[in-house]
């Protein structure tokens, strides 16, 4: 293995504010140069972690390694970390020049290199025109690109990223994603970024981190976290899931034998044990909806459609199933009248394959 | 044909009184015409008759500044009037000083007692300027302190810190802790994180609670008679004590000049907030 030592180690950390545990025992591993995202629920302590890692909070239990050097007792400005703040923090009474050079002023960089490497950043960002400008004549987003700046020109190790989207409208948002990840790749720097989206996570992060209650759940590339979730929780927080309750009735040669009321007997590919209370999940877009019975070898339950959800590409429909459990499912709105053949009250039939039935342990 | 809506706005109009419009009423401009005469007519009639060419206040004579002269070269006015600008100059910057200090901890740390602490460093904006002027007095006796300016300026020191304190806290309120945490993050130390950020943003309210420091320092009477000395005669005192003689137009021209220093420094203040207010919302 010619794995690289990760740029962040995180190991066994726990925070606690008086009885509340905002971090609960994480250990993370991020690895230099890639695009990490903390993602999970709000108040779940992402921000708590990021702002470990920038200095800010200190740990209550366990360590942090950054570059190699554990970071306990260092303070925030002696750091090789910087932080994009939620609300930007750009200092108000100075010009985008002077925010972006404030970093390399206050420890003592030359005049004429603050010049180059200011407007250099300036550049990456697309701000080139704006260096004499207020924060108060700037945009939302281009307040945002000044903090991006500021931070960035510091060349940092790591650069971490508290919701930076959050503040932006919907198209604008979506516009920052690719953009970030472009920035991402051209300076090469680790991004540790915070959010709460998790199709911001998924479209973003190289690999992401959920969290829950303080706890990390999974540590996986996005396409990973979707389509093998290892725990309920992570199942549900990505994406759409329908998720039942079984029992596991054996397991033998890779193969596990399942038991869901309604259902007959069936097996799926597993590797790994399971035994007694398991979940099983369905993504909506690897079910089909069907007037008459599924072909044998698929897994079918029958329905009472009780919504229908457009949403232009596609539309939501939901499926109350004869045992009592609710589905949904994903059509895709191919032609402009597509979402008119299924009605609320239709008596449908949901069928999926065995092999895309996730078995959840946890 | 087009005058025709026109006219009928008007003729609305003036039929029905908005709520708003408390001007309509007459007699609500009988209140306010009242409560101007009240305020601002022994004002008024104290600066015109410093003008007035008459050796007694009571009829008008013609106009001079024949008074203003004479108080100017009246020695011991002029003297009282120096005393007045070092006891206010020093007091302020001390107490501008010390109140931010005091401001700036209410407002950033939390400590055992804190609002204990917070109540009784605000106590002397509340407490009747007797006691605090008698309190003085006694305080400087048990210490052996002679009285001087110096003890007229620690006493309004004392007295005006609160009120720099309230400013401050009020101007920190708004103040947004991740401009702090961002310049400390960029390589910044504590100390130059409160000069480069914190400071600048503290500029306004301390412009704003020095002024009022001093315009409270200089015309304070009652905790100054306690507090000073023999030859520590503060301008406020000196008019009383020249009252007491006679009332002639060089006091209203003393009284004129205090109002006008006030009223000036109060106007300065109040532009610069706007001023400021203003910069904020652009
Ligand atoms: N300074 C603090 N003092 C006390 N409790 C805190 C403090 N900061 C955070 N917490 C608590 O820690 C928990 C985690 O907070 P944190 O801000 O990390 O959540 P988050 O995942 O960032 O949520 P969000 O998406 O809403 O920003 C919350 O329960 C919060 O109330
Ligand atoms: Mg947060």
């Amino acid at each position: 293995m010619t794995e690289q030592a990760p740029i962040i180690r995180v190991r066994n950390v726990t925070k606690r504010f008086g009885s509340v545990t905002a971090v609960d025992d994480v250990s993370i591993d991020i690895r230099q140069g890639e695009f990490f995202a903390l993602l999970g629920p709000s108040g779940c302590g992402k921000t708590t972690l990021l702002r470990m890692l920038a200095g800010f909070e200190t740990t209550s239990e366990g360590e942090i390694e950054i570059d190699g050097q554990p970071m306990l007792g260092v303070p925030p400005n002696r750091r090789p970390v910087n932080m994009v703040f939620q609300s930007y923090a750009v200092f108000p009474h100075m010009t985008v020049f002077d925010n972006v050079a404030y970093g390399l002023k206050v420890t003592g960089v030359g005049k004429s290199e603050i010049a180059e490497r200011v407007k250099e950043a300036l550049t990456l960002v697309h701000l080139e025109d704006f260096g004499r400008r207020k924060p108060d004549q700037l945009s939302g987003g281009q307040r945002q690109r000044v903090a991006l700046a500021r931070a960035l020109v510091k060349k940092p190790k790591v650069l971490l990223l508290d919701e930076p989207l959050s503040a932006l409208d919907a198209k604008l948002r979506e516009a920052m994603r690719l953009e970030l990840v472009h920035l991402q790749h051209s300076v090469g720097i680790t991004f540790v970024i915070v959010t709460h989206d998790q199709d911001e996570a998924l479209s973003m992060a190289d690999r992401a981190a959920v969290m829950d209650h303080g706890v990390v759940r999974q540590v996986a590339a996005p396409a990973t976290l979707y389509e093998h979730p290892n725990s309920r929780f992570v199942a549900d927080f990505i994406g759409k899931m329908n998720l039942l309750e079984a029992k596991v009735a054996g397991l033998s040669g890779g193969r596990l034998a399942i038991d869901i009321e309604g259902l007959e007997r069936f097996e799926v590919p597993h590797d790994g044990p399971a035994s007694g209370e398991i979940g099983i999940a369905v993504r909506p877009e690897k079910t089909r909806l069907s007037k008459e019975q599924p072909a044998a070898g698929r897994l079918g339950l029958k329905g009472k459609v009780s919504d229908v959800a457009y949403y232009g590409n596609e539309s939501h429909i939901l499926l109350d199933t004869d045992t009592g459990v609710r589905f949904t499912t994903t059509i895709q709105n191919e032609t402009r009248r597509s979402d008119s053949s299924i009605l609320i009250g239709d008596d449908l039939w949901i069928s999926w394959s065995p092999e895309d039935t996730l078995v959840l342990s946890e | 044909m087009s005058t025709l809506p026109a006219r009928s706005m008007r003729r609305r109009r003036v039929r029905g009184t908005n709520p708003l419009e408390y001007l309509k009423r007459p007699w609500m401009q009988l209140t306010l015409l009242a409560s101007f005469v009240f305020l601002y007519f022994p004002i008024v009639t104290l600066i015109a008759f410093s003008f007035n060419d008459s050796r007694r206040n009571i009829t008008w004579r013609g106009f001079t500044w024949k008074y203003y002269e004479k108080a100017f070269n009246n020695a011991s006015l002029h003297d009282a009037f120096v005393n007045s600008m070092i006891v206010a100059g020093t007091s302020t910057l001390v107490s501008t000083a010390l109140g931010a200090m005091l401001g700036l901890a209410l407002y950033r740390y939390r400590f055992p007692w804190k609002g204990t602490y917070e109540g009784v460093a605000h106590l002397p904006i509340v407490i009747p300027e007797i006691c605090m002027g008698v309190a003085m007095l006694v305080f400087f006796n048990a210490i052996n302190m002679d009285l001087s300016l110096i003890t007229i300026t620690v006493s309004h020191i004392a007295f005006t810190i609160p009120f720099v304190a309230v400013v401050i806290r009020a101007r920190m309120a708004g103040f947004d802790v991740s401009l702090e945490e961002a310049s400390h993050d960029l390589g910044a130390s504590e100390w130059q994180t409160f000069w480069h950020i914190t400071f600048p943003y503290m500029v306004p309210g301390l412009v704003a609670g020095a002024l009022m420091a001093f315009v409270l320092s200089l015309d304070d009477f009652v905790i100054t008679f306690f507090t000073a000395g023999v030859g520590s005669t503060t301008f406020p005192i000196k008019i009383y004590s020249m009252l007491r003689f006679s009332v002639t137009p060089e006091v209203n021209a003393a009284s004129t000049v205090l109002i006008v220093i006030t009223l000036s420094l109060t106007l300065i203040a109040m532009i610069m907030q706007s001023r400021w207010a203003k910069g904020r919302q652009e």
